[in-house]
């Protein structure tokens, strides 16, 4: 947590992901278990329904896990409350904070660690490498939808995590702008350089963000691979409709 | 709209309009308009006036204070089992319905000297609460605490609580998130709340002359001096009730534009 | 006989007592059409529309001061026991708010007062017919059963380390305390000032108050829990208390009758029962 680390271009080693989970949500029990190296993205890919959030809010601490761990690098963070475990989320809405403008969502993270008018500061160069500077007063409401994916994303980074969960990052917009806003993410991403896995139900989005994909289908991993792996032997129909269907 | 209203409801509106609207107009009709800045200028209806206005800030400040924690509560327990949920929802709710009156006698059982409470206090801290102003206040905050409780439990309901997980995955601790995410987003509804907390404490009249007693400058309110007035002088009690109807209106309309903006959009 | 609520003793809301007393209002109109009715048909002499058991029903509302309380439940039901047809309805309250209720058009056949300027208020109104005296009153210090603070006499109402009630000045039975505190030399230092007499005593049985000043009829009224303490000069402070039949009444005969006997020997010995004085 050095000064150096709170820059946006600061880039040192960076630890693994190693998930092991398994929690419910109603009456469906989702089991995943997965590494996750940094640099090399991993989507979590599969329907609706199939558990692929749940399974990020149970790494960020935000649901309790009914069994297994999760760790980075060597620390483990069972038991951690989700502000102690250095995990960003980028929620598939983005949920902004819609009473503080965008300079004050991007500045949080380091708010909670001290003051205001420091915090400001800090979030300049995260304004600046975001493109956000001239929307720096705004409020979430009078952002588009690629605007407030930057600052959710801005937001979450300025945080310094040492995992970036994304959840459907991609829904939320609009279909003209989103292989711009894509290709962004993707530069973004390969920037910060830890350990990151997205949730997606795009082939597209996995292709372009990811390493490598790991398939969800209620609530239990049926494939893990590359997507060329994966067209190369479709595990399950799922799996095939959905790979036929991205390749129009 | 007020053609697509059938005439018996058209009726029935306009009676309750006549009902809610009429007993004020008497009251500015048959003011002594003339003689009140006489009336006004007394002492003894200045004295009223300090004391309502001290004693029901400090008991809105008090149900801020201790009604926000609360709302958080009741809105937290929308989870919990029935029965506890219930019972938590009912024991805001008691003081609502409650008349105030039966509330003063009931804080005179606990806290006057023979109380349970009253009591202990008497003879540890040589502390007596009813014939107190801060007997005043806490008979305040007893009928208005509820009012700003259910106001800020239906702004915490309606805000976003992804709000406060994203907080916490950004390094916000509990209380942070409190802080810094629920409070701000439930800032409209804990002034409407607060509004309302104040005109009830200002207002406030039976629990108050039971557990308070009515002692000018120390436990006599506004609204005690208007009742006790009515009795020897009607128009000194109009203008204090004039007064009091005029307390309303400002607090309501000068707070009005600060809440309802709201959350920016 | 029925007994309203309270007509001064603080309510729930802020609502004026007075609507309490419009809804007995609109329940005797409603007995009084009946008996109106009735009477048309009837073509019996309207000599005297009480007295008799044959005679329709008829309600005599009352306001008495909250001191009376005991003495004019008792009598009431003396009252009707002697006139079968007759439905007396008490409200019992401070005597100002009283009188201000009635001036303000309350639906009251008689008005009984502890002392004699609210009932001139009434009088000033045109609305009371020959008021009469017909009992006094002096005052008391009443202290919770066994004197626990140690009161002597009126100059510890002047300790302000003693909780002290008194009624407000603008009731009879402040004016009346403030005129015995004055004219001993006491500078009291009370803690309340009661709307009325009974409020003042509830606090006393309570044990809120260590000491407080009211109507020696009061004492006996609160049962065991509250003494009497006699003070030197109580004598010379008498309240008077008017009765009158009030010129509204529904029914002025049955009003009038009341009067008659709260007045005649029966309230005569009724009220000396209760510790007051003759006119």
């Amino acid at each position: 947590m050095t000064d150096a680390a709170a820059r946006p271009d600061a880039a040192g080693p960076r630890p693994a992901l190693h998930a092991d989970v398994v929690v419910s949500r109603g009456d469906l029990e989702i089991a995943a278990a997965f590494d996750v190296v940094p640099r090399h993205p991993l989507a979590v890919i599969g329907p609706n329904g199939a558990g692929k959030s749940s399974v990020l809010s149970a790494i960020a601490g935000l649901v309790p896990l009914e069994s297994g761990r999760v760790r980075i690098g060597t620390r483990t963070l069972d038991g951690l409350p989700p502000e102690r475990r250095r995990i960003g989320l980028v929620f598939q809405d983005y949920v902004l904070f819609p009473h503080l403008t965008v300079r004050d969502n991007v500045a949080f993270a380091t708010r909670m660690r001290g003051g205001r008018t420091a915090a400001r500061a800090a979030a300049d160069p995260w304004l600046e490498r975001y493109g956000l500077a001239p929307l720096a007063g705004r409020y979430p409401a009078e952002l588009s939808g690629g605007q407030a994916q930057r600052v959710a994303l801005a937001r979450a980074l300025a945080a310094e995590p040492e995992v970036l969960l994304l959840d459907e990052p991609m829904s939320a917009l609009d279909v003209e702008v989103r292989a711009e806003m894509r290709t962004e993410l993707a530069t973004h991403v390969r920037e910060f350089g830890g350990a990151t896995v997205l949730v997606t139900h795009s082939p597209a989005d996995a292709a372009a963000l990811a390493d490598s994909v790991l398939v969800l289908e209620a609530g239990r991993v049926t494939q893990r691979g590359t997507l060329d792996e994966l067209r190369a032997a479709p595990a399950t129909p799922y799996v095939e409709r959905m790979l036929a269907a991205s390749a129009d | 709209m007020a053609g697509r209203l059938s005439w018996p409801v058209a009726v029935a509106a306009g009676i309750a309009l006549a009902v809610l609207v009429l007993p004020p107009a008497a009251l500015v009709l048959r003011a002594p308009w003339a003689d009140l800045p006489e009336l006004l200028a007394r002492e003894s209806v200045i004295q009223a006036l300090v004391l309502s206005f001290a004693t029901a800030t400090l008991a809105t400040a008090i149900c801020l204070v201790l009604g926000v924690p609360l709302a958080a509560l009741l809105a937290r327990a929308a989870d919990w089992p029935t029965l506890p949920r219930r019972v938590l929802r009912a024991a805001v709710t008691v003081p609502l319905v409650l008349p105030p009156v039966v509330g003063g006698i009931a804080m005179l059982l606990l806290l006057g000297r023979r109380g349970p409470i009253g009591r202990l206090l008497e003879e540890w801290f040589g502390v007596t609460v009813p014939f107190t102003t801060g007997a005043v206040v806490l008979a305040q905050v007893f009928v208005s605490l509820p009012f700003l409780v259910f106001a800020v439990e239906g702004a915490l309901r309606s805000a976003d609580r992804r709000t406060e997980l994203a907080a916490a995955t950004l390094g916000a601790s509990r209380w942070q998130v409190f802080r810094f995410v629920t409070l701000p987003l439930v800032a409209p509804g804990v002034a409407a709340g607060a509004v309302l907390c104040f005109t009830r404490a200002l207002g406030e009249f039976g629990a108050t002359i039971t557990f308070a007693g009515s002692l000018p400058g120390v436990t006599r309110t506004l609204p005690i001096a208007s009742y006790l007035a009515m009795q020897s002088d009607p128009d000194e009690a109009i203008a204090l009730a004039l007064l009091l109807l005029a307390v309303s209106v400002i607090v309501l309309l000068g707070l009005r534009d600060r809440w309802l903006p709201g959350v920016r959009a | 006989m029925r007994r309203m609520p309270p007509a001064t003793a603080p309510t729930a809301t802020r609502t004026p007592r007075r609507h309490l007393a419009v809804a007995a209002g609109i329940l005797a109109f409603a007995t009084a059409s009946a008996l109106t009715g009735c009477a048309s048909t009837g073509a019996s002499s309207a000599a005297s529309s009480t007295g008799r058991a044959d005679v329709a029903p008829t309600t005599v509302t009352v306001f008495a001061a909250a001191s009376l309380t005991e003495a004019f439940d008792t009598l009431a039901a003396q009252f009707e026991a002697e006139h079968p047809n007759v439905d007396v309805v008490l409200s019992y309250g401070g005597s100002a708010a009283l009188a201000q209720q009635v001036v303000e058009g309350a639906p009251v056949d008689v008005f009984a007062s502890a002392a004699e300027p609210p009932m001139q208020a009434v009088a000033d109104a045109g609305l009371a017919v020959d008021p009469v005296v017909f009992a006094t009153n002096t005052l008391e210090l009443a202290v919770p059963a066994g004197n626990p603070a140690g009161i002597t006499g009126l100059d510890d109402l002047a300790n302000p380390d003693l909780r002290i009630a008194l009624c407000d000045p603008s009731v009879p039975c402040g004016a009346a305390s403030a005129e015995l505190l004055a004219r001993q030399g006491v500078g009291a230092a009370p803690d309340t000032l009661e709307s009325d007499v009974k409020a003042v005593l509830t606090k006393v049985s309570l044990g809120e108050v260590d000491a407080a000043l009211v109507y020696r009829t009061d004492v006996p009224a609160a049962g065991g829990e509250v003494e009497g303490i006699e003070v030197p000069g109580a004598a010379s402070v008498v309240n008077r208390y008017p009765i009158a039949a009030l010129s509204e009444a529904d029914d002025a005969a049955a009003a009038d009758d009341f009067v008659a006997f709260v007045t005649g020997p029966t309230g005569r010995e009724v009220l000396a029962d209760a510790g007051f004085g003759a006119p």
